[in-house]
């Protein structure tokens, strides 16, 4: 098993290249200039430097990152970091050949097809290249039904009513010292608005990727949807491979106003380091969502990447009535840490949360789930089931599990149930027989395991996303 | 050194516990091992609700609280503890404010046992030796748990050689009197069971007065070799009184450890529950009920510590919750990498009565071997519907349904008390409190 598991940590990074383009960046360091910068860069109106300016000045109280999750780093020097950079060729873009040949290559790299393939495919693609998007297509189908899908940088220019009245609603500036340090600095994102009724015509899916060395990403995501809207975001990042480590703090706000529903899905496959645990992303995010009444929304992801995975995906349910999903794959392996979960807020009457995690450890991989189940005096009749399970490749890793359970009342039910296992040797063993490889038996069996939160990707990602598990595992059991 | 002992609260109950040390054997060492605790309860202090281990259970106020020590105790007759003994047997120790009764007491000396009270255990070449060094690691658990090293009055102390079967169950207890308005009782207990030793032990805290006190017990518990221990501990202080526990447990090869704690009383409740799986093929069943309503609130902390293969553990705690009560439940299971083929399943679960009623449950794994089965469940509910439902159709309804469905849900731990007679006898103490519940 160790020489497998070493074949497996020895592995290079698939997606580890570095595209040459210039970057117009900001000095390194922090402070209330860089603020200003960044705003002044991205012609922001005077509200939003100030909402900048507070969130920078509360972030400057907070004297630490929490300390509370089950993960371990050098400390961070946050005036060693540049807080923007955006590629240079900032012209208008009508079509796909006016951006720049390097950064579609890189695209293709990457396999994402950024061409008139993704309208059959049905996706519109906001691709984000660092710090500013580039190239956004399908604009037109979109905007037929009314729905803006936007950079947040567009959405300030075109859409500030709507950008002011839900921005920090649901992760304020204050909430937490990672969502401050993005509210004071963050470079650009994705908008996204669905009008009364409407069901988006294509799923929205935006690729993250980071390119500059010491840039730390600081994205936000706001995504509203209106009274009775229908909405599935995709969100899937790699980056490429670095020595330092780079910091992403992103934040996503969701907003499901009455009878909306939101769906939003994520494959994470960021640089997790080297065998020594050097260099990798430290994933630090904040997400968040506000069900109002009879409104769902629902999480899923699979993070195979980054070195250190902090995110918890939650939802506040605000409306009676309201739905609250959490599906989750997190994979650790090499030196990977990842603490993860979700916290589902019980507010409203007989609203509903359905946790479901599974933890796959290898290598000296720590996956910690860490979740919180609150349910208020006033949400009689809420619900919740919760399931996590973990398991467990080789002895040099670990699984934890920390669930809270809150309840303040007597009409709600809560179910948590929590299981780890090892990787069946007789499993394996009865593939093999079949005439299966050993690596073959293990991704049919880790994608059993992970079957209940597959289920719930839309099928591109559903796709990906086991061939990510299937590369992210080869040569764990041997 | 002295100056530690000079600040911070419960800096004068330091100073008197050294004072009133009996000069003699073993004076000497324990007067360090004390200003030494002190010291470390002292660094840490009593804890906030910042504190991740006390994140739920308020005791800020035991820091500002002007305990004083208790006074001289009423003389406490046998008619006055007879309500409240288990099994009325031939062993029994019981501890009035914290001290050694040895007029109410039944401690003979019969082969194979010795009971005596801790402040009498001399320190050379006492069976006792082994068990008080055990002791010291564990001390660190909670700072209360110092507190407890550092300024502890009496206790039983009970050594079950090797070998040794003792059936009538051992019974310690512990009696609170109107002398102990605003005082602190601080017991410590120690149980060594030698190699192949069986016994049972019952530990109750009772009250006697309606006065606001602080009872801040500790329990040590040492198995050697195939040792087998059945534990039943039953906290039913005044709902004025606040306890706080701990009882560390450490096992030594093919041990059988088997618990069941009963949580009915005091206004504020916390018990801490440390079982170290120190060899291979150890086995820990602990079992628990925490029956609450008014104001209380009820804490029960329990950490399984899996360091080596093969061992089996098997937990179920269950709770109860009626008016404004507040249950508090924790269980850590942690798997280090030698415990490989560790079989450990743990189960919470909350039956809420009132819409004032709360629970936090927190069952918390941490696995770091691989070849292991680990499983843990918690649930919160009420009283199914369908269940109700189906006693209507029979012709049972109202409050008898509700009774005969609470009774199922506490059965399933009560039945794991082994013997049949302290089985009954607890069963009757909590039929009793859910009359009184559901009135």
């Amino acid at each position: 098993m160790t020489s497998s598991v070493e074949t497996l940590v020895n592995r290079e990074y698939k997606y580890g290249f570095v595209t040459d383009i210039e970057q117009d960046t900001a000095p390194v360091g922090l402070s209330e200039d860089t603020v200003r910068f960044i705003s002044a860069r991205k012609n922001e109106p005077e509200w939003l430097l100030e909402w900048r300016l507070k969130a920078y000045r509360g972030w400057l109280k907070m004297t630490h990152e929490p300390t509370w999750a089950n993960i371990h780093h050098d400390p961070i020097d946050y005036q060693a970091i540049s807080y923007f950079s955006a590629p240079r060729s900032q012209k208008p873009l009508g079509s796909l050949d006016d951006v720049d040949p390097k950064l579609l290559e890189t695209y293709a790299k990457l396999g994402i097809p950024l061409s008139e393939q993704k309208m059959l495919a049905g996706v519109a693609v906001d691709a984000i290249f660092d710090s500013v998007s580039v190239g956004t297509t399908f604009k037109a189908t979109l905007a037929k039904s009314g729905v803006i899908f936007c950079s947040f940088g567009e959405a300030v220019q075109e859409h500030p009513e709507l950008v002011r009245q839900y921005l920090g609603s649901v992760v304020p500036a204050s909430d937490n010292f990672f969502a401050a340090l993005n509210a004071a600095v963050f470079s650009d994102g994705s908008f996204v608005y669905i009008p009364k009724g409407v069901r988006c015509p294509m799923e929205l899916s935006t690729y993250f990727r980071m390119n500059a060395a010491n840039t730390g990403q600081f994205e936000r995501t706001l995504i509203v949807a209106d009274e009775g809207a229908h909405v599935s975001y995709l969100e899937g990042c790699t980056a490429p491979k670095r020595d330092e480590n780079q910091l992403h703090a992103a934040v996503v706000e969701l907003i499901a106003l009455d009878g909306a529903t939101i769906k939003y899905s994520t494959v994470q496959n960021w640089y997790a380091g080297d065998e020594n645990g050097k260099g990798g992303i430290y994933n630090f995010v904040t997400k968040r969502g506000k069900a109002m009444r009879g409104a769902k929304i629902s999480w899923t992801q699979v993070e195979t990447g980054s070195a250190i995975t902090w995110k918890y995906p939650s939802v506040i349910l605000q409306g009676d009535d309201s739905i609250g999903e959490f599906y989750s794959v997190a994979v650790v392996n090499g030196m990977q840490q990842a603490d993860t979960g979700t916290k589902m807020i019980h507010i409203g009457r007989n609203t509903k949360s359905t946790v479901v995690s599974k933890g796959i450890s290898a290598g000296r991989g720590q996956n910690s789930y860490r979740g919180m189940v609150k349910i208020l005096p006033k949400a009689h009749g809420a619900r919740n089931y919760t399931q996590c399970d973990s398991m467990l490749i080789g002895n040099r890793c670990g699984a934890h599990t920390f669930p809270y359970i809150d309840v303040q009342n007597s009409t709600s039910d809560v179910e948590h149930e929590a299981s780890t296992s090892k990787i069946g040797e007789d499993q394996i063993f009865y593939c093999k027989q079949r005439g299966m490889k050993t690596e073959d038996a293990i991704g049919v069996i880790v994608n059993g395991f992970c079957r209940e939160v597959f289920r719930e990707l839309p099928m591109e990602f559903a796709v990906e996303a086991q061939k990510l598990l299937g590369v992210s595992l080869e040569g764990s059991v041997g | 050194m002295t100056a530690t002992l000079a600040r911070g609260p419960f800096a004068d109950l330091a100073m008197r516990a050294q004072a009133g040390e009996p000069v003699g054997a073993i004076g000497d060492t324990r007067r360090e091992a004390r200003e030494e605790a002190f010291a470390r309860f002292t660094a840490v202090g009593v804890p906030t609700s910042k504190d991740e281990e006390w994140r739920f259970t308020p005791v800020r106020y035991l820091a500002t609280t002007d305990f004083r020590s208790a006074g001289v105790s009423p003389r406490v007759t046998e008619r006055d503890i007879a309500p409240f003994l288990i099994r009325d047997g031939e062993f029994r120790v019981v501890l009035v404010d914290g001290r050694v009764d040895p007029s109410l007491s039944r401690m003979p000396r019969l082969a194979g046992v010795r009971l005596v009270p801790l402040s009498d255990i001399g320190d050379t070449g006492s069976m006792f030796t082994d068990s008080l060094a055990a002791g010291n690691g564990t001390i660190e658990a909670t700072p209360f748990a110092a507190l407890n090293a550092a300024v502890w009055t009496d206790g039983a102390a009970l050594y079950v050689g090797g070998g040794a079967v003792i059936e009538a169950p051992i019974e310690i207890l512990h009696v609170a009197t109107p002398a102990a308005a605003n005082a602190v009782i601080t017991p410590r207990t120690i149980i060594h069971a030698d190699q192949m030793a069986q016994v049972h032990v019952i530990e109750n805290f009772v009250s006697l007065t309606d006065e606001p006190y602080f009872t801040n017990a500790a329990c040590e518990i040492i198995m050697s070799d195939g040792a087998r221990v059945e534990h039943v501990r039953i906290q039913r202080e005044s709902r004025a009184a606040t306890h706080v526990g701990i009882t560390t447990v450490h096992q030594a090869g093919n041990s059988h450890y088997r618990s069941f704690t009963l949580a009915l009383g005091a206004k504020l409740s916390r018990h801490n529950l440390h079982a170290h799986l120190d060899a291979p093929n150890v086995e820990t069943l602990l079992y628990g009920l925490y029956v609450g309503r008014g104001e209380q609130l009820i804490d029960n902390h329990t950490a399984i510590f899996h360091d080596h293969p093969d061992c089996k553990s098997w937990e179920v705690y269950k709770g109860v919750l009626a008016e404004r009560a507040h249950g508090v439940f924790n269980g850590k299971v942690i798997v280090r990498p030698a415990a490989q083929k560790t079989d450990a399943k743990q189960t919470n679960r909350n039956l809420l009565l009132s819409d004032q009623a709360k629970i936090d449950t927190k069952p918390q794994l941490e696995i770091f071997a691989d070849d292991v089965r680990c499983t843990h469940g918690a649930t919160v509910g009420r009283l199914d519907e369908q269940q109700r439902y189906y006693l209507r159709t029979r012709g049972i309804a109202g409050r008898a349904a509700e009774m005969m469905l609470i009774h199922a849900f506490v059965a399933e731990v009560l039945a794991e008390v082994m013997q049949s007679q302290v089985r009954e006898a607890l069963e009757a103490l909590v039929h009793a409190e859910m009359d009184a519940m559901i009135g």
